[in-house]
């Protein structure tokens, strides 16, 4: 009884200070800190929560702007596609022999519509549209949907609550599912 | 063994046809060249001595990084001439016309979503961050000093190829989006203990510094099991198209992974769920669901001596040769069929049989001028063995997409065309 009690406390012990070990020094000491503000610079993550959404909004009016402007040449005047994906239609094809694969009737998540317009769009002018207008373009998108009203202003919250129609159609990967 | 294997353009083939069909007195696969090339090559042939011997060749220092004899300058990337566009846009390795296991750089597959950046080293950071006992950046230079390993992996798109007509001619058409190399590098796994991860550390989402900022998450045991940062391919530093300075190395997971011009490493409970982990790289199944994170390439082989392209000059011997590669491991065994799969003997692989890389196989065969389909199926150290096309549909259907490892059978006619017995 007692010679486990002081091999349980000598493991704790071990454990304790390996952890510690862990925390308190990087094991060849290369690289340097980064700072808050540089982690904040480079940070463009957006959670499929909507965490990390910056401040800002738009709307649905300004983003048909924007969208005729930097995104229906290659998208389609009403994001029916063209050089670039379609983005728009779809809603009751998935499980039919001919998907049409669209930010409406596939993409589980809202706030990753966000996350790449601002991260890869325009496609020759990435990163650089105000997250004013990312909102805003994410919102006509989402309109042409069908998802939001034409009167609709989003914004972090908002973005995040909605439930786009395919969300629940993901499942984990099944394989190996083909096997002699 | 390769004069009897030609590849050459149509018009030379069906001249050869009309000369073969026209004179009884040919036998075997001995085959004249036809015109002025003929007159030019008999000078350089026996008895007489070649050209080239007649004076110096070029000095040293003509070509201070080297390029291929200018008689190869056939094997190149095949690109398609129809994309939609050329920013997002892949590459294809000229399979079968390669020897061994290793791509030269110069051949290795492509694929970008936002073009090729130029990415200046000394100005290229790596950012750890997130769910970290010390937030680091890294330059080049530090990653440098770090434990270095050099290891031999495939890389695999997992579009490769799709579930739906039509299908390629040829190996490269089918499988080109794949290549096999050794990467230098460290392991992710010391540079993560470098900044301490946290115990809710269960994801890490990787950013690449080009243009599409491209971002894909990678589950935590994968980051420590085999993970790499990468530097250096094939003994060169990375070239450009392949992530230069700095790339993720995934070994036996699908390519879109495998993030080229890392700039970021964000340590994440969750996934992030980015567009390439949604819209693109999920699997869809006929009843509508889709799987997503589906990450490994399962066992998988294609012939590419003789294969589609390429022609039998004649009855007789032949190797029979490919490739075989599984995401799970080594390849255990490769089997070959050279009727219709109605049987199929073990192929003799060859050294080195390695974890998560390409292995060549090879089976000498006898062919006897009659019509055959030939076929390769491999097995990796899990047991698990290639399918065929139709038990795959059969299970995911054609709007799968990614993912297929179908076994692919070559036909060969009675006049040695090899064409592709499923197109």
């Amino acid at each position: 009884m007692r010679w486990r009690n002081i091999c349980g406390s000598v493991l704790a012990f071990l454990l304790c200070a390996s952890a510690n070990t862990a925390r308190a020094q990087s094991p060849y000491g290369i690289g340097r800190p980064a700072t808050a503000a540089e982690i904040a610079g480079w940070n463009i993550d957006v959670g499929h929560d909507g965490s990390n959404l910056p401040k800002g909004s738009g709307s649905v009016s300004h983003g048909r702007e924007v969208f005729a402007q930097q995104c229906a040449s290659c998208h389609g005047d009403n994001g029916e596609g063209g050089l670039g994906d379609r983005l728009v239609g779809g809603q009751g094809t998935i499980g039919t022999a001919k998907p049409i694969r669209t930010v409406g009737s596939y993409w589980p998540y809202a706030p990753t519509l966000f996350d790449y317009i601002r991260r890869a769009m325009p496609q020759n002018a990435p990163q650089s549209l105000s997250d004013e207008d990312v909102y805003a373009v994410s919102a006509y998108v989402l309109n042409l949907n069908g998802l939001v009203g034409a009167d609709a202003t989003l914004d972090a919250k908002s973005l995040a609550a909605i439930k786009m129609p395919n969300r629940d159609k993901f499942v984990g990967d099944a394989r190996p599912d083909v096997k002699k | 063994m390769s004069s009897t294997i030609d590849n050459r353009d149509k018009s030379t083939r069906s001249t050869r046809r009309r000369f073969l069909q026209g004179s009884s007195a040919v036998a075997g696969g001995f085959v004249l060249g036809a015109g002025a090339s003929a007159a030019a090559e008999t000078e350089n042939l026996p008895p007489n001595v070649p050209d080239w011997m007649k004076a110096p060749g070029e000095p040293m220092g003509s070509q201070p990084y080297g390029a291929p004899s200018p008689f190869e300058k056939g094997v190149v990337k095949n690109i398609s001439k129809n994309l939609k566009q050329y920013i997002s846009a892949s590459g294809r390795t000229p399979l079968q016309e390669l020897d061994g296991i290793i791509t030269p750089n110069g051949l290795f597959y492509e694929r970008h979503h936002g073009g090729v950046p130029t990415i200046d080293p000394a100005q290229h950071r790596l950012m750890l961050h997130g769910l970290v006992e010390r937030p680091l950046i890294f330059t080049m230079d530090d990653l440098r000093r770090f434990p270095s390993e050099s290891r031999i992996h495939f890389l695999e798109c997992s579009g490769n190829p799709g579930y739906a007509k039509p299908y390629g001619k040829t190996a490269s058409d089918l499988v080109g989006l794949l290549s096999c190399a050794e990467w230098t590098g460290v392991s992710l796994k010391l540079v993560l203990q470098e900044a301490g991860l946290k115990p809710e550390a269960k994801w890490i989402i990787a950013e690449g510094a080009d243009a599409a900022a491209l971002t894909r998450s990678i589950p935590i045991e994968k980051c420590l099991e085999d993970a790499m940062l990468v530097y250096s391919q094939n003994g060169e530093r990375l070239r450009p198209q392949q992530g230069y300075p700095l790339r993720l190395l995934l070994p036996g997971f699908e390519g879109n992974m495998n993030v080229k011009w890392l700039r970021r490493l964000h340590v994440t409970a969750e996934p992030a769920y980015s567009r390439e982990e949604t819209s693109k790289y999920t699997d869809l199944l006929p009843d509508g669901t889709a799987r997503e994170f589906s990450f490994y390439m399962e066992a998988k082989s294609i012939i590419t001596r003789p294969s589609g392209g390429q022609h039998l000059g004649a009855p007789g011997f032949h190797e029979i040769t490919g490739i075989a590669w599984s995401g799970h491991g080594k390849i255990k065994r490769v089997e070959v069929s050279v009727d219709d799969g109605r049987s199929w003997q073990a192929a003799h692989l060859q050294e080195p049989v390695l974890t998560r890389a390409l292995t060549r196989f090879r089976l000498p065969w006898q062919w006897d001028g009659k019509p055959a389909v030939i076929q390769s199926r491999a097995i990796d150290e899990t047991e698990y063995v290639q399918p065929t096309l139709a038990e795959l549909l059969a299970v995911r259907g054609e709007n799968y997409f990614y993912h297929n490892n179908a076994i692919w059978p070559w036909r060969i006619a009675a006049d040695g065309e090899v064409t592709n017995a499923l197109a």
